[in-house]
């Protein structure tokens, strides 16, 4: 075998890129199951994983109360009180993320859909009250309090319009979805308490070698992560196959109208949709700060459209498409630093992701969240 | 109806030839100031680098409330040009900058990028400016006479960096950047000082969160150092990073690193780091280091801080030996020559500062401790 | 109608009364209309310098007349080509910028870097080089369903900005400088501080694809990408060769992107990779989309306000892309089609009976 440093470091590079091709396929799972079933390109889904992130930073330093250092170190954590605080951290960023989906639904898509309803008033009320009075006053609590007295006559006749029940085009969604990315991940930058800086998240797990892999030394975290990923996914396919809701989700996927006649709520599955979507962006925003310590209001945008390109890359709207191509793209792209060098990363990761368009349209299984059995 | 659409797009013609009348005079450039000079800063106060400008601010605004407590009749304003460090908003600001005849001065662009895009701006308008920051070795190559800076470039901080490492005993060293203007030009006068000590690990992506493959490589080489060429966020998260892998190098790294962000984002990970700077320590002047304090309840100056404050005190007396148009007053800096707070301030032809060093840096129980010149 | 929500209800009443009155006029009125209109915006430079008018246009902390150019020619030259891809051809570009890109770069390399063409002379060959760039991209991509070419064209223009970067012969990330200025023409210097010949420059390129843009839409080109648009297999069985045309549409919209590229060039003197990140490609859309897709003066405005309002609420310092996105939101939930919507004809028609179906099935 030749000497080359890809064959060298080879197991290395693999633990550490099926580690974060799991956290990609989790965050993926959101963009594939929001777009078999309503056919749209969830952009601020990115967001939600950020939302997460920051969910398990407030579950640790708030909730929990751990601090950064203790004397100086990490505060490591043993035992059960390890495993309650990681099962805590989990529990809060899934909630997290998974009400904020839910929510990013109803104010920046339903009423796209033709059926806003109150919660989307209220918030889009709220919001364009809050955008106007910052033009005249530059102080953030009198901002808040003036956009709380205005919201309600707003809301009144946002609703209103709502009930007009229009229709927006396709492209509408995709601009309101970035519209509330950016906005998201602005609110954060701006009012967030490090502002724009990077936020240290508190270190419990200490990142002991659990086993050798032929001659590299896996780390307990990777493990968790790869473990806890395939767990999560396992759990739901689970969901969307074997349960009322699950099956409600694929018969949406396959054709909403038809659904609709035969008696589904349309509108409840898509915030079961939203809401497991927003679920997996929370495990995965969990994994990534065990793994990472850190996260910042933009956290999102990278990680987010690479998870996109993993969607793709497997084939958008399939479920294990969405596992596979975030551990393909993974590893691809930590097999391809080591040949070509860090800096092309990027460039190979989308690179594949044209060639294997280019021979399967559909992407590496194919869409089929609705058709098939997922 | 149709007759008012067109009395309409008449009336807009009408009001823009009375602008075109009453205008004219947007490209003032001098002495055509009312009201109080201005020195300009001029970099990013928002944004992803934010910290480092306004640290620079501070400085200047330091040197500037000490001109006017002592001045009642001669009174200064401090004008912030915030371009977030982005060199596509750059310009807008500096043709502002350029068309307000107060302004006399610029301490800035912060940043190496920036200044590209805006300094043949500042030198067609003959606006002086004295950058406490930007040390890109190629911006005094360029033949430009308003040009300073108030430290020296990376092309001494690289070589200085490089005798650092050499000289603790280091054999190979792995050498990264961030792939930024300022990160790879470092890095790479450091590599190529390092000559065959160094091992070339290529460039991270800042924004990225896993930094697994390149430190796979370091520890494939069995590098005994990493020099990073980058800012102190990346810089963090690529020591920590090292450390959780269980990578022993020692952490080196330049002026960008040189944050409070950095001990913040590598945790324990950054004790015993090196980092390098071609400014001086915040205690190397007693003096100014109180009045810092006073003027910013207690705080230290960060980096530089200082350097700004040197940099508005030489706009400061040229103002005071009353020169007051900007070709008086960048005749003036160029013949300047006196200690500041951190060197002596004096500019050769291409506006680098003469008789500059490089300071050596170690974070040491979670602080920034000076350890002394490098020779 | 009545309520206060619907925000753009004035604004909408008055383009369409001003259009209105504008088809009952006669041929001299119209040329006369349009006369006055350009002459003023030649004059926009100098709005700042109107009493009372002036302080509400200017831009606080920013120089107008360059944002009129850097910011604001560059946006609506940007919109109005990719205002060709996604609203007349209905391709979804989430990487527009390369295209950008590629015309900044040809003349940088040109004229600076590898060359020394006088700018001139780059500008025809940059604006080929982004048209092949455009067939290099669309040939292999434009076989593939909407959003799957949008995360393809995504990534392309990543490709563009990270082999840039990562280039030596390209400048790395240290960028290309001192490229060169458009000739000195009518007593115009193109210089480094005055911005105003550049934007005299930049308008008559906008006025110049506005009035080609206008010939191509309404031939059968034109009408070959409404068809695609509106129902691609439809086109197809009806004998449009739908592959060629969106072909045409992608390469055209590169040329004007391309174009683009090259007007900054010139202007800036100086480009480094940073100058086209993926987040920009995001705001050409959401100028076309926000202006109205698929109509021209649509894209136009979208360009005109996307560039032009961060820069007036640059008050807002920090505050301000939080407003835009939530802006973003309030338009495509209030007024999807856009503020000034495609010209509608059968198409109209036939949403209109769509929607009623769906209000008679709730």
């Amino acid at each position: 075998m030749p000497d080359w440093l890809i064959i060298r470091t080879f197991w290395d590079l693999t633990v550490t890129g099926l580690a974060l091709g799991s956290i990609y396929a989790l965050v993926a799972l959101g963009y594939t199951l929001v777009y078999g079933v309503l056919r749209l390109i969830n952009f601020a889904h990115s967001e939600i994983f950020m939302v997460g992130t920051f969910g398990s930073l407030l579950a640790s330093s708030q909730f929990l109360n751990i601090p950064l250092l203790e004397d100086g170190n990490y505060p490591y954590r043993a035992g059960m009180t390890l495993i309650f605080f990681l099962v805590v951290i989990l529990i809060i960023a899934m909630v997290f993320s998974g009400i904020s989906a839910v929510l990013l639904e109803r104010v920046a898509y339903r009423p796209l859909r033709g059926n806003g309803d109150s919660i989307g008033a209220v918030a889009l009320a709220f919001l364009t009250a809050f955008i106007v009075s910052l033009i005249f006053i530059d102080d953030t609590q009198v901002n808040v309090i003036i956009s709380l007295v205005l919201t309600a006559p707003i809301a009144y006749s946002y609703l209103r319009i709502f009930k007009r029940g229009r229709k927006a085009p396709r492209l509408a969604f995709l601009i309101s979805a970035i519209g509330a990315s950016t906005a998201i991940a602005e609110a954060v930058g701006v009012w967030g308490t490090h502002g724009r800086d990077q936020y240290q998240t508190a270190r419990i797990l200490e990142k002991k070698t659990v086993f050798n892999l032929f001659g590299t030394d896996v780390r307990i975290d990777y493990v968790i992560v790869i473990v806890g990923a395939l767990l999560m996914m396992t759990a739901l396919t689970l969901f969307v196959n074997k349960t009322r809701l699950g099956r409600g989700v694929r018969a949406v996927a396959q054709d909403a109208e038809t659904s609709r006649i035969l008696g589904v709520n349309v509108d409840m599955i898509i915030i079961v949709t939203f809401a497991l979507g927003g679920v997996m962006a929370g495990g995965a925003a969990m994994l990534f700060t065990l793994v990472y310590d850190q996260t910042r209001f933009n956290i999102g945008f990278i990680l987010g459209v690479k998870s996109f390109t993993a969607a793709v890359l497997g084939g958008i709207g399939n479920l294990k498409g969405a596992l596979l191509g975030g551990l393909v793209l993974g590893l691809v792209e930590n097999y391809g630093s080591a040949i070509f060098g860090g800096q092309w990363k990027d460039v190979i990761a989308f690179t594949v992701l044209l060639v294997v368009l280019m021979f399967r349209p559909t992407g590496l299984l194919g869409e089929s969240l609705g058709k098939a059995r997922v | 109806m149709k007759k008012s659409v067109l009395r309409a797009g008449a009336t807009l013609l009408a009001l823009s030839l009375v602008g075109v009348a009453c205008g004219g005079g947007d490209d003032a450039s001098g002495n055509g100031c009312e009201g109080d000079l201005k020195i300009a800063f001029f970099g990013a106060l928002t944004g992803d680098a934010g910290n480092l400008g306004i640290n620079i601010k501070k400085g200047l605004d330091l040197a500037v409330a000490q001109h006017n407590a002592e001045n009642a009749d001669n009174q200064l304003v401090v004008e912030a040009y915030d371009s977030q460090g982005d060199p596509d908003q750059a310009p807008a600001l500096a043709d502002k900058a350029i068309a307000d005849p107060c302004v006399v001065g610029i301490v800035g662009p912060a940043f190496s990028g920036e200044s590209a895009a805006v300094n043949p701006k500042f030198e067609e308008a003959g606006l002086p400016i004295i950058t406490p920051s930007a040390t890109n070795p190629d911006l005094s190559k360029n033949g430009w006479d308003i040009f300073h800076r108030a430290l020296a470039g990376d092309d001494k901080q690289g070589p200085g960096a490089a005798a650092k490492i050499v000289a603790d005993g280091k054999m190979k060293v792995g050498v990264v950047d961030d792939n930024s203007e300022y990160g790879k030009g470092l890095a790479d006068i450091v590599q190529e000082s390092l000559g065959d000590k160094a091992v070339e690990l290529n460039s991270l992506d800042p924004e990225a969160s896993d930094y697994s493959a390149i430190i796979t490589a370091a520890k494939d080489a069995g590098v005994d150092a990493v020099f990073f060429g980058g800012y102190y966020a990346a810089a963090g998260k690529l020591a920590k990073q090292m450390a959780d892998a269980g990578v022993t190098a020692t952490f080196y790294s330049g002026d960008g690193t040189l944050d409070v962000g950095f001990i913040e984002a590598a945790g324990p990970a950054a004790e015993g780091a090196i980092l390098t700077c071609t400014c001086a320590p915040f205690d190397t002047n007693p003096e100014f280091l109180k009045a810092f304090q006073d003027a910013n309840d207690g705080e230290n100056p960060a980096t530089y801080a200082a350097e700004a404050y040197d940099a508005a005190s030489v706009f400061i007396a040229a103002i005071k030996d009353g020169k007051t148009t900007r070709a008086d007053i960048l005749e003036f800096i160029n013949g300047y020559d006196a200690a500041g707070v951190t060197k002596q301030l004096k500019w050769d032809e291409t506006g680098e500062v003469t008789g500059s060093a490089v300071y050596a840096y170690e974070i040491k129980d979670g602080a920034i401790k000076g350890i002394g010149l490098i020779e | 109608m009545s309520t206060i929500g619907n925000a753009f209800a004035p604004v909408r009443d008055a383009f369409d009364s001003i259009g209105d009155a504008f088809h009952r006029m006669n041929q001299w009125q119209k040329y006369s209309f349009y006369a006055i209109v350009i002459i003023a915006l030649y004059l926009a430079p100098f709005w700042t310098d109107i009493p009372v008018i002036g302080p509400i246009v200017d831009t606080p902390g920013t120089q107008f007349s360059t944002v009129l150019n850097d910011q604001v020619i560059i946006f609506v030259l940007v919109a109005l080509g990719l205002n060709v891809v996604v609203g007349l051809a209905g391709l979804l570009d989430l990487g527009y910028v390369g295209f950008y890109a590629v015309g900044a770069y040809v003349t940088a390399i040109l004229t600076s870097a590898h060359g020394n063409l006088p700018w001139l002379l780059s500008l025809p060959i940059a604006v080929v080089v982004s048209m092949l760039f455009g067939v290099i991209l669309g040939a292999p991509t434009l076989r593939l369903r909407g959003d799957y070419l949008a995360i393809v064209t995504l990534g392309f223009g990543e490709i563009i900005r990270l082999t840039a970067k990562n280039m030596d012969w390209l400048g790395a990330s240290r960028g290309i400088s001192n490229i060169k200025k458009p000739p000195s023409i009518f007593g115009l210097k193109f210089g480094v501080i005055d911005p105003k010949p550049y934007y005299y420059l930049g308008l008559t390129l906008v006025l110049i694809v506005v009035f080609v843009l206008h010939r191509i839409e309404y031939s059968r080109v034109g009408r070959a990408w409404v068809a695609i648009r509106e129902d691609e297999d439809a086109a197809e069985l009806m004998g449009v060769h739908t592959f060629k045309f969106k072909l045409w549409a992608f390469t055209i919209g590169a040329a004007v992107g391309g174009l683009a590229g090259v007007h900054y060039a010139g202007k800036v003197g100086f480009i480094n990779p940073d100058n086209f990140p993926l987040q920009l490609s995001i705001l050409f859309l959401a100028a076309v989309v926000l202006g109205g897709s698929g109509n021209m003066y649509g894209a136009i405005l979208g360009g005109v306000l996307v560039a032009y309002v961060p820069e007036r609420l640059r008050n807002f310092a920090d505050k301000r892309v939080f407003v835009f996105g939530v802006v973003l939101v309030l338009m495509m939930v209030f007024r999807p089609e856009g503020i000034l919507p495609k010209r509608v004809g059968d198409e109209h028609k036939k949403r209109q009976r769509s929607s009623q179906n769906e209000e008679v099935a709730q």
